[in-house]
């Protein structure tokens, strides 16, 4: 699995940053979601990518397969 | 599809428990959406579970703007005109993320790290008032209510001599009590402050969020006005009022502060879970619906307004294991207690660093604090939008700082 983020869907509520720092920042000039790894996500980083995932406000987060095309 | 509307009822405001949502509250979530009056306008719907609170308040056709809310209990304070330029938390896309996109760099995780120093050293000075104030002094005056309020008013760069008036008039516009007058005087006090503040800004921009908002050179006087009184309005009300409350309800659970004591890494869980338990935005989120819309199970006609009880989908038993006990070892931070959509709260993170750090210091400066008043003697703002105790008398015996030891 890995992370893609909607930056148009962001609403840079840092829920993300917040819950699992080791896989997201946010920019300073207007604090969206930056993702800190775009490549397949370790078994032990899929918990944290799916609690940021859910806790997200404006549905931004997404799981997809490692191999699957970003469909945003 | 349901469409057997049940006779609308109030929105529930009586409270056995102070800590608790108003009782009226449980049996309504039992039955999913329902029919709210709302005083002297028709009737309108209230969301009280979690999960429909969520979809609720990511369904973008439901709308934030100001002009189609309605007040969901009885008050003289209406306003029905649409936002003014700036005011972004009243308004929808794409107006709301122009204007807070602006802001959002300044309220990041990453931003309120730094300002840790800032929020550390007003706390220890409010400390030192409450310490000068003795035993029996009001943990709200002393405490509560200045440390968000100054943080907020460094960050902005609001000059400290403005700050207590700023909080009267915030008081008085959150005050659902306030009559027409009351609140006709605040919005003069707060139109004086900005008459004087913002072309004393836009003429020497200082190293500050409105300094730099100046200096971004996007927005004009009004704008910057509206913007700047929605950070002042959403930070020193909410904030002021989740500490006091927080204090009391820790004190009155000794067996979770006890917890809290022993391990002092719990402190972040912690101010989730007093998040969630109290959800001091007792009237919750309103919106309304820009088309008919079916959801839930029920068909929410165009212009209706829907207001989504924070406080009661936080008490959702489907969502919360033993909703109604306060546990500061709670693993799960899925509250609403900041809302959620892009409406959610700018600052957030804020809050949640000021409120771990005033706690720290509080009960490690005075580990025997307790009420200086019987617990029923303490009267909650059940007429603010936002909750706490209106006073919270204090009392100890040890303060580890005190110059005398």
């Amino acid at each position: 699995m890995r992370i893609t983020v909607d930056r148009e869907l962001c609403c840079a509520s840092g829920q993300c940053a917040r819950i699992a720092p080791e896989l997201f920042d946010q920019s300073d000039e207007d604090g969206t979601a930056v993702l800190l790894t775009t490549a397949a996500l370790h078994a032990s980083q899929l918990d944290d990518a799916r609690e940021a995932a859910a806790r997200c406000p404006s549905t931004a987060l997404r799981l997809i397969a490692w191999n699957e095309r970003n469909s945003a | 599809m349901s469409d057997t509307h049940p006779v609308p009822v109030p929105l529930p405001t009586e409270r056995s428990c102070p800590f608790s949502p108003a009782d009226g509250y449980r049996p309504l979530r039992e039955q999913g959406i329902t029919r709210l009056e709302l005083p002297e306008s028709p009737a309108g719907w209230l969301v009280t579970r979690h999960a429909d609170a969520r979809a609720l308040l990511t369904d973008p056709r439901f709308s934030a703007r100001q002009e189609g809310l309605v007040p969901p209990v009885p008050t003289e304070l209406r306003y029905a005109a649409p936002a003014e330029p700036g005011a972004f938390s009243k308004t929808d896309e794409p107006t709301h993320s122009h204007y807070r996109k602006m802001l959002t760099g300044y309220f990041t995780v990453r931003r309120v790290r730094d300002m840790t120093p800032l929020i550390e050293r007003i706390t220890r000075e409010q400390l030192d008032v409450l310490a000068a104030a003795g035993p029996g002094a009001d943990l709200v005056k002393t405490f509560a209510e200045p440390i968000p309020a100054r943080v907020m008013s460094e960050h902005l760069g609001v000059p400290e001599a403005d700050r207590e008036p700023l909080q009267r008039h915030v008081d008085a516009l959150g005050k659902i009590s306030s009559s027409v007058m009351d609140a006709y005087n605040a919005i003069v006090g707060l139109g004086e402050f900005f008459g004087a503040f913002i072309p004393e800004v836009i003429g020497n921009p200082g190293e500050d969020l409105v300094g730099d908002l100046v200096r971004g050179g996007r927005l004009d006087d009004k704008e910057l006005t509206n913007m700047v009184s929605t950070l002042i309005n959403g930070a020193f009300d909410t904030t002021g009022n989740m500490l006091g409350c927080g204090a009391f309800a820790l004190l009155q659970h000794p067996d979770q502060l006890a917890v809290l004591r022993q391990s002092p890494e719990l402190m972040d869980g912690a101010v989730e879970e007093l998040l969630r338990y109290l959800s001091i935005s007792q009237f919750g989120a309103s919106r309304w619906a820009l088309e008919d819309v079916e959801f839930g199970g029920r068909r929410i006609a165009k212009g209706e307004v829907v207001v989504v009880g924070l406080s009661a989908a936080n008490r959702d038993p489907e969502r919360f294991e033993d909703p109604d006990r306060l546990d500061v070892t709670r693993d799960d931070h899925g509250h609403l207690a900041f809302g959620h959509g892009v409406h959610q709260c700018l600052g957030q993170h804020l809050a949640r660093a000021t409120m771990a750090i005033a706690y720290r210091q509080l009960f490690d400066r005075f580990p025997d604090l307790r009420l200086a008043v019987p617990f029923e003697d303490v009267e909650m703002r059940d007429d603010h939008v936002h909750y706490g105790p209106r006073a919270l008398p204090v009392t100890w015996t040890n303060d580890t700082r005190s110059p005398a030891r």
